[in-house]
């Protein structure tokens, strides 16, 4: 206790930390201001979106933000999130025990019991997202904790599926999002401009293949590297 | 009105605090909370921009829809952080085994 | 406004614990208790989200900050420990790699 409280006081009383601190106190300061500056009470851009909601395809103001009018958006993201799994990917090979753990008779059965309802829950989710809170990102969110479920009881099959269809499933969101966009191209001339009449099952059909890859790509982060099949061609590092 | 500014003040310092602990804390996990801690602040000040109370008009949804793609680009790059400080402290306990054996044979001839 | 004011204290409890937690967080030495408090954070900023009227973020908070974010940190410190561990495995080894040699060679050298 006396050796935290020596070693708080030599922190104290550190140069640069204080200095660190001068300047963060600062930036706090003109923040505040920032703060007491906004206007809180302008209406921001909720009008527009309510009026512009009709033509969206879809009920949920938040969902027609986020895949019709800033669709572009929500279709880098997706990107990103392939990247992220590209980089783990590329840094390292997932980190399998040598024997395979046995689960327990009470774990086996909770994830027995809660698997199926959490992938069930995730698309109603998913087909929620058109008129009430919900929708790709909740789904997706909701398939990738199922996932890590399976995956933190080291159920043993799972390890046995073949990576080719994980890479299919990464793939799907992104892949049928770019599609749609580029039909859009072709149909109307601009890119994520939806056709009128097709508009609400389109973004269904995008929010769909957006919530399984999303679900996908957090399973593998967290698995934490590219599986045991990595069809790098027989080239090992 | 208030609750804007209480909201936004609560923000503010979850940043603050997670930009001096980033700074002053030396473990890779615990800069990566920091910057987690960071990212809520920044959703918080951006979520209270938003509010408005029950009749008061219509909730501005952009705000929200960026901040729920902000939640999930932050899980990714968490994870890819975690990933990445693994990595470093593998190789660095790697080399630094290395070098104390390479260390022991030289001193042993 | 009566029901004002209770929700006026509600906000200031809900952002003062918030606060505390992240400073606790922050500020614990322990990473693993660091972790369990970051989780418990993650569902209070869940509660934060209902209360600002963004039913979606919340979802998404509740299912991915706490929810997957904590694992993570917990599967990435438990990889870091293991690492730790090999890596004192290997010093002792050393150490005794070291003594035995330099026990032969004083018996070499007697």
């Amino acid at each position: 206790m006396t050796a935290r409280s020596t070693q708080n006081k030599r922190k104290r009383f550190d140069p640069v930390l204080l200095l660190v601190l001068l300047l963060i106190v600062f930036l706090t300061g003109l923040l505040v201001q920032v703060i007491l500056a906004t206007d809180y009470l302008g209406s921001g851009l909720g009008d527009d979106v309510a009026r512009f909601q009709d033509l969206s395809g879809v009920e949920s103001p938040v969902t027609a933000v986020l895949l019709n009018f800033r669709g572009y958006d929500t279709l880098l993201e997706v990107m990103v999130l392939l990247m992220a799994v590209v980089g783990v990917w590329s840094l390292t090979r997932a980190p399998f025990p040598k024997k395979p753990i046995e689960p327990g008779p009470i774990q086996l059965a909770v994830v027995r019991l809660l698997a199926p309802l959490m992938v069930l829950f995730s698309f109603y989710l998913v087909w929620q997202g058109s008129h009430l809170a919900g929708g790709a990102f909740q789904g997706g969110a909701v398939l990738g904790g199922a996932c890590v479920l399976m995956l933190v009881s080291e159920l043993p099959w799972l390890k046995n599926i073949s990576s080719r269809f994980l890479r299919i499933g990464l793939l799907s969101g992104p892949l049928v999002f770019l599609g749609v966009a580029i039909l859009c191209i072709v149909l109307q001339g601009t890119l994520l401009d939806y056709p009128q009449e097709w508009v609400g099952t389109l973004l269904l059909l995008i929010e769909t293949a957006c919530a399984v890859s999303i679900g996908l790509t957090l399973a593998c982060l967290f698995a934490g590297g590219r599986p045991k099949d990595d069809l790098s061609g027989g080239r090992k590092r | 009105m208030i609750t804007n500014m209480l909201y936004s003040l609560g923000g503010l310092l979850l940043f603050i605090m997670g930009l001096f602990a980033l700074i002053a804390c030396s473990h890779p996990l615990r800069k990566i909370l920091a910057v987690n801690v960071m990212a809520t602040g920044v959703f918080l000040i951006l979520i209270a921009t938003a509010y408005k109370q029950a009749g008061a008009g219509e909730i501005d949804p952009v705000p929200h829809a960026m901040v729920l793609t902000g939640i999930v680009v932050s899980v990714s790059v968490t994870a890819l952080a975690l990933i990445l400080a693994c990595r470093v402290q593998e190789t660095s306990n790697r080399s630094l085994s290395q070098q104390r054996k390479n260390d022991f044979t030289g001193a042993g001839e | 406004m009566m029901s004002y004011s209770i929700l006026t204290v509600f906000d200031i409890v809900l952002i003062s614990t918030l606060l505390w937690l992240a400073w606790k967080m922050l500020r614990s030495e322990d990473i693993f208790k660091a972790v369990v408090l970051f989780i418990s954070f993650g569902l209070l900023m869940a509660l934060a989200w209902v209360r600002m009227r963004a039913p979606d973020v919340a979802l998404a908070e509740a299912a991915l900050g706490a929810g997957l974010t904590g694992p993570l940190f917990l599967s990435a410190l438990r990889r870091m420990e293991r690492l730790h561990k090999d890596e004192r495995r290997v010093d002792i080894d050393e150490e005794r790699k070291s003594d035995r040699t330099l026990d032969t060679k004083q018996k070499e050298a007697l």
